[in-house]
């Protein structure tokens, strides 16, 4: 059984003369890339209208698995836990906007005070604080989390934390799912604000009226969808901003790269995770109240897919790296349309984790992943 | 009446408990004879608790049965992932995946086999066998080349497979003329369908799914072991939901109409008896044991513990990651074949991923690197949440029984809080423990805890 | 050692459970051992599809506390014993062994999925024991393997070959549609099934099939599937799903702007069904709230009393629980009829009887199956209402 399996940094022993092999694996990859070249390119010939649609499906996918991305990326990227809870704070995001909306009709309030307010500008502020108030429950539900289940497993094995993350994943769940909580219906979401789409032809942009079909070779988008991509793009900033240019984001760093020197240097650990916690899971809180407003159904286990698929994106991307987290979510979204729409729907989760398998072959930490560092 | 349940199901989990003790303990002791009379006795024990009657039913009714054969191969695909992860530290989700394919391909060849069709049996024992051969054969080849990149390696196995299937379907096919004809039909059985033979083909049937399910985890660790723990882990989840994906399309994608895809696969017969589920846990249990006190298991032990060391001591990484890999699938897949000819019917439901965090949860429940507490954790597992709490909340009224799954997760939480490193930590009963090594003291180096 | 102090302490907290338990023994009990029939209701609490677990169990419970309220059957009281059993084999197989050997039950009503009620059947034929399930469109439910009825089981829902036929009828001649376009989930037996029998049928009809994409149940976004029926532009969609997928598609295809109506079948019944999004669909179903029949007005009516939805509103009963109200009335009023506490009597008498129920008067057929008009239900104005009754 010796030197079988590939250790590509053992040392050249040399018994015989080398013989490389390597153009055989080089040879599959390029061949695998040229099949799904030619399978986009002939589908791209065939009918660029519903692939451009296709591809705009995609995006949308892709934006909002990068809100939730970012929360499993920098929490791992500072405790190296896999999070699991984190798409069930993405759920209860979502369900507390449902409560907002449905029942409390809160995206109006601005109306009630102040009655000459253009209905526009009160469905902007009431929904901004509609999510607002989403998100400021999901931190404080992920700081309790944190508080109660990682943070006394903090020096014990991780396993034992991943464990409870799991634990925690299925009480939100299950927990959600009692009749008196959320109940375990399929709920059909009431929106704070009306979706309006419009198509692109040949002759400019129009708003869809109902009841009448686009022509043909049109391309729709709607206001939700342009939305979710100014939103996520803005957080990608913001957090560019907060990790590579406060204080926070410093101490995050420190933290991330070398705890107990970072404990040295006079940074409250502690208090910097329970910080991460929270940023990830305030943007899990928006993800959930736009993706509820987006497909307008929601219910407990809304959360477990996006969650893995999110998670799937931020190792993809190179775990820890915010970046990354973002362009791995949107190749996530594009894989996951195109194969839908060219391939075979059920083989859509084969072909985003080939995709992980085969990026992480290439380049071990991710895309945008740095090189892991030689401390125990 | 009601309360005399409840605190049978109590008793029952503490019986289990004391009865896994003594089985293990006996198994440990000196003489071999005595290690066979506790054997036939654990089993005679059980045996007879089944036959028994008592009243108006037997000591231990089919609730219990039912619970045993899941706990006991639930056992099976534990002890397993305890091996891949607990012992050799390579964190995966794919367990479920290779329990699925082991359930599903024992199935499908005792299925065919009651129906005439022998080509189950023998395109998969020849594709199996073929298969391991073509695996050894390429691996000599490449270990006289050094230096080939795993995809090049992977590449080559890949190819190699698909020969070695096409060559056992093209000689099942050849050879299924001159034995159909002795398997009769559903409707009336023919000499090979019956009685020892069927009981052969049964024990063939589960061996074969757990080498198969071994050759697929060598093909799928080949390139994924290379990467990290964790995403080691999250690239054998995807291979869970891949399963998962085939087994929801095996009449569309794949080629097997009596899989019946999403619908479930009926009619597989139910030959799982307390014999067979106790000799195959007893085997895995046996089998594992003897490879973790070998050199072997203290080069599986060594790459956990720091794999710096161990690669400076000479030790292959990769291969000995790959070698611990394939043990652990196959116990998942002898695991899936036993538990597919207890329940009679396969649907893909079962497999989903997030069941697949059932035995992770058991393992880590039992204290990793413990076999003793996997397969404690195992039965206590089963008879705890389908047993007691089944019992438990039946009798708190029709509300109830929702509740069941809240309270999982809170007693999974506690006793994860109170007793991170599981419930028996590395303590290991009679036959299990080291016999001359005594085992260090604290199993967690630096690399397994978060430094805080 | 330590590792046995957890576990006393692990002991000493399953005692302190089991302790609870007399006090909470008699809330289920109630009557005195001997004279009472127990009926067990196996319903998906938890799980993948925990709504149709609630419908169920309050349809069935309902049909039970009716019984108890009109003096029991055969002068006993009737017990329902509730189980879990989460739409997937094992606790179901576990539910059942339970209820039987531990419970010594003789009639079981459920499960709702038929991947739950296929093992089921098999352990209550095995075991002489009476089922019905409400909702199981799976022929394996009442067929074994080599396609023979099982004696003990009973289903009180149509089966796919029936809907989808009413289905594509329906399409055919109210809708007047020439193309069709099928939306499918391959995963679900049932969609799956439907899908099939409306193909057969429409284009027997000599109606065309212009385009079939799949799906899977848990995506929410369809805007690649919806892109291709809108190149397509056939005049009717056939999405035979379950209302929460309904909902999701209905609403992405009026934003993208696509005007052809959705037609399905009776997964589309549900309070939660979005009618402003469906507008202009038609399903077919089991039986209206809204229809015009004694018998429905008094169950919704009783529905609505027993049981309040989050606003405190009286709720409108589904078609999964006006369908295990009726299997549990069935087989209570076959157990009156029969008139002995017997099994093999009451299985005997279902598969002979005719039952007024709920979703129209039934018998059933050779494989168990009842024989029953379809009702087709039209969304319209943002209501539900009954359209007409199709005799398949």
């Amino acid at each position: 059984m010796q030197n079988t399996l590939v250790e590509q940094n053992s040392p050249p022993v040399d018994l015989k003369p080398r013989m490389s092999l390597a153009w055989v694996g080089k040879a599959f990859l390029i061949a695998l890339s040229l099949l799904i070249v030619y399978l986009l390119g002939t589908n791209l010939a065939k009918n660029p209208s519903l692939f451009a649609n296709i591809i705009l499906s995609g995006l949308q996918m892709g934006f909002v698995y990068a809100m939730i991305a970012l929360g499993y990326t920098m929490v791992y990227g500072i405790v190296k836990l896999i999070n699991f809870a984190h798409g069930d704070v993405f759920m209860v995001g979502a369900f507390v906007s449902y409560y907002l909306v449905y029942r409390f009709n809160f995206q109006n309030w601005p109306a009630l005070f102040f009655p000459d307010m253009p209905p526009m500008v009160v469905v902007v502020i009431g929904t901004i604080s509609v999510i607002i108030i989403a998100m400021i429950v999901c931190v404080l539900l992920a700081t309790t989390i944190e508080r109660v289940a990682y943070k006394p497993l903090r020096n014990a094995p991780r396993i034992a934390a991943l464990i409870t993350a799991i634990g925690v994943s299925f009480f939100l769940e299950f927990f959600g799912a009692l009749n008196f909580v959320f109940s375990p219906r399929f709920i059909p979401y009431t929106r704070p604000f009306e979706v309006v789409a419009w198509y692109i032809d040949g002759s400019g942009i129009h708003s869809i009226v109902a009841g009448t079909q686009p022509p043909a070779n049109a391309i729709t988008f709607s206001n939700i969808f342009l939305i979710i991509m100014i939103v996520s793009i803005l957080v990608q900033i913001f957090l560019q901003f907060l990790v590579k240019q406060t204080k926070m984001g410093i101490a995050m760093r420190a933290v991330s790269y070398d705890k107990p020197t970072a404990r040295l240097m006079g940074i409250n650990v502690d208090q910097v995770i329970s910080f991460t916690f929270a940023i990830g899971a305030a943007f899990a809180g928006l993800g959930g109240v736009l993706y509820a407003i987006a497909y307008s159904s929601i219910n407990t286990q809304m959360g477990i897919l996006p969650g893995l698929k999110a998670f799937v994106a931020a190792v993809l991307g190179g775990i820890g790296s915010i970046p990354g987290a973002f362009v791995g979510a949107l190749i996530m979204g594009q894989a996951e349309a195109l194969t839908m729409g060219f391939i075979s729907t059920p083989m859509r989760d084969a072909v985003a984790f080939a995709i992980l398998i085969i990026v992480l072959l290439v380049r071990p930490t991710g895309i945008f992943g740095e090189p892991e560092n030689e401390k125990a | 009446m009601e309360l005399g349940f409840l605190i049978g199901s109590v008793v029952k989990i503490g019986a289990i408990l004391a009865y896994l003790y003594g089985l293990l303990w006996v198994l440990g002791h000196k003489k071999l004879w005595v290690k066979i009379v506790g054997v036939v006795a654990a089993f005679a024990i059980v045996q007879l608790a089944f036959t028994i009657t008592i009243g108006d039913s037997t000591i231990l009714n089919e609730f219990d049965s039912g619970l045993v054969f899941q706990a006991a191969s639930m056992t099976m695909i534990a002890l397993g992932l305890n091996l891949i992860y607990g012992f050799n530290g390579q964190f995966s989700l794919g367990q479920w995946g290779f329990y699925g394919i082991g359930a599903y391909t024992a199935a499908d060849i005792t299925f065919r086999w009651i129906n005439g069709d022998s080509r189950g049996l023998l395109v998969v024992g020849i594709g199996s066998i073929l298969g391991a051969v073509m695996i050894l054969g390429i691996q000599k080849w490449l270990s006289r080349l050094r230096g080939v990149p795993v995809l090049s390696a992977f590449t080559f196995y890949l190819f190699g497979s698909v020969l070695v299937g096409a060559v056992a379907v093209v000689i099942g096919n050849a050879l299924n003329p001159a034995i159909s004809p002795l398997l009769g039909s559903a409707y009336e059985p023919g000499p090979l369908s019956q009685g020892i033979w069927l009981q052969i083909v049964y024990f063939l049937a589960i061996i074969f799914a757990g080498v198969f399910a071994g050759e697929v985890s060598f093909l799928f660790g080949l390139p994924v072991l290379s990467l990290g723990s964790d995403y080691f882990g999250i690239a054998t989840l995807g291979f869970t939901i891949i399963v998962n994906t085939l087994m929801l399309n095996s009449d569309t994608i794949l080629p097997f109409p009596e899989m019946k895809g999403g619908r479930g696969m009926i009619g597989i017969p139910k030959l799982t008896t307390w014999f067979w589920a106790f000799f195959f846990m007893l085997m895995v249990i046996i089998i594992m044991r003897n490879v973790i006190h070998s050199s072997t298991g203290r080069t599986i032990l060594a790459v956990r513990e720091d794999e710096t060391a161990a690669k400076a001591m000479g030790i292959d990484l990769a291969s000995t990651k790959l070698l611990t890999f394939v043990i652990g699938s196959f116990f998942a897949g002898i695991g899936g074949g036993v538990y597919a000819h207890y329940i009679g019917f396969l649907s893909p439901g079962t497999f989903d991923f997030l069941a697949g965090f059932n035995p992770l949860i058991i393992v880590v429940f039992g204290g990793l690197g413990s076999m003793t507490g996997t397969i404690a954790a195992s039965f206590g597992w089963i008879f705890f949440l389908e047993g007691l709490l089944r019992v438990l909340l039946g009798q708190m009224g029709p509300d109830a029984p929702t509740w069941r799954f809240v309270l999982y997760p809170i007693v999974l939480l506690l006793l994860m809080l109170i007793r991170p490193q599981g419930l028996l930590g590395t303590v290991e009963w009679g036959f299990l423990k080291a016999p001359f090594v005594r085992p260090r003291e604290n199993q967690h180096t630096a690399s397994d805890v978060v430094e805080g | 050692m330590r590792a046995f102090k957890v576990f006393g302490l692990l002991m000493v907290v399953v005692m302190v459970l089991s302790a609870c338990a007399p006090a909470a023994a008699p809330a289920a009990g109630g009557a005195a051992a001997g004279g009472e029939i127990k009926i067990a209701i196996l319903a998906p609490l938890s799980g993948p599809v925990p709504t149709f677990g609630l419908s169920t169990k309050e349809g069935a419970t309902l049909a039970v506390k009716e019984w108890n309220d009109k003096g029991g059957v055969l002068g006993k009281k009737i017990v329902a014993i509730v189980e879990d059993s989460q739409c997937t084999p094992d606790p179901a197989v576990n539910a059942a062994n339970k209820v039987i050997n531990q419970d010594k039950v003789k009639y079981i009503v459920g499960e709702v999925c038929s991947k739950a009620s296929i093992p089921v059947s098999e352990i209550a034929n095995e075991k002489k024991v009476v089922q019905i399930s409400g909702t199981s469109t799976n022929p394996s439910v009442v067929r074994d393997a080599a396609g023979k009825v099982k004696p003990f089981t009973f289903v009180a829902c149509f089966n796919d070959d029936t809907q989808g036929k009413v289905i594509a009828k329906f399409a055919k001649e109210n809708i007047k549609a020439k193309t069709a376009f099928i939306m499918l989930d391959q995963a679900n037996d049932y969609v799956k099934g439907l899908a099939e029998y409306f193909e057969k049928y429409f284009t027997a009809d000599g109606g065309t099939i212009v385009g079939k994409e799949t799906y899977t149940s848990k995506d929410t976004d369809f805007s690649t599937v919806l892109a291709k029926i809108a190149e397509a532009k056939p005049d009717v969609v056939v999405l035979p799903d379950y209302y929460n997928i309904v909902n999701l598609v209905t609403k992405q295809a009026k934003e993208k702007g696509i005007t052809a109506p959705f037609i399905g079948g009776d997964g589309w019944d549900s309070p939660d069904l979005d009618p402003k999004a469906a507008d202009g669909g038609f399903f077919t179903n089991h039986y209206s709230p809204t229809e015009d029949r004694e018998k429905v007005k008094t169950f919704v009516k009783n529905y609505g009393e027993a049981y309040k939805n989050d606003k405190g509103e009286p709720k409108t009963p589904d078609a999964l629980a006006a369908l295990a109200y009726d299997a549990t009335n069935i087989l209570i009023e076959a157990i009156s009829k029969a008139g002995e506490d017997d099994a093999t009597k009451v299985a005997d008498t279902i598969a002979k009887g005719k039952f007024e129920a709920v979703s129209g008067s039934i018998t059933f057929d050779e494989f168990h199956t009842p024989i029953k008009p379809v009702t087709v239900i039209a969304v319209k104005d943002g209501k539900v209402t009954f359209n007409s009754q199709v005799m398949p």
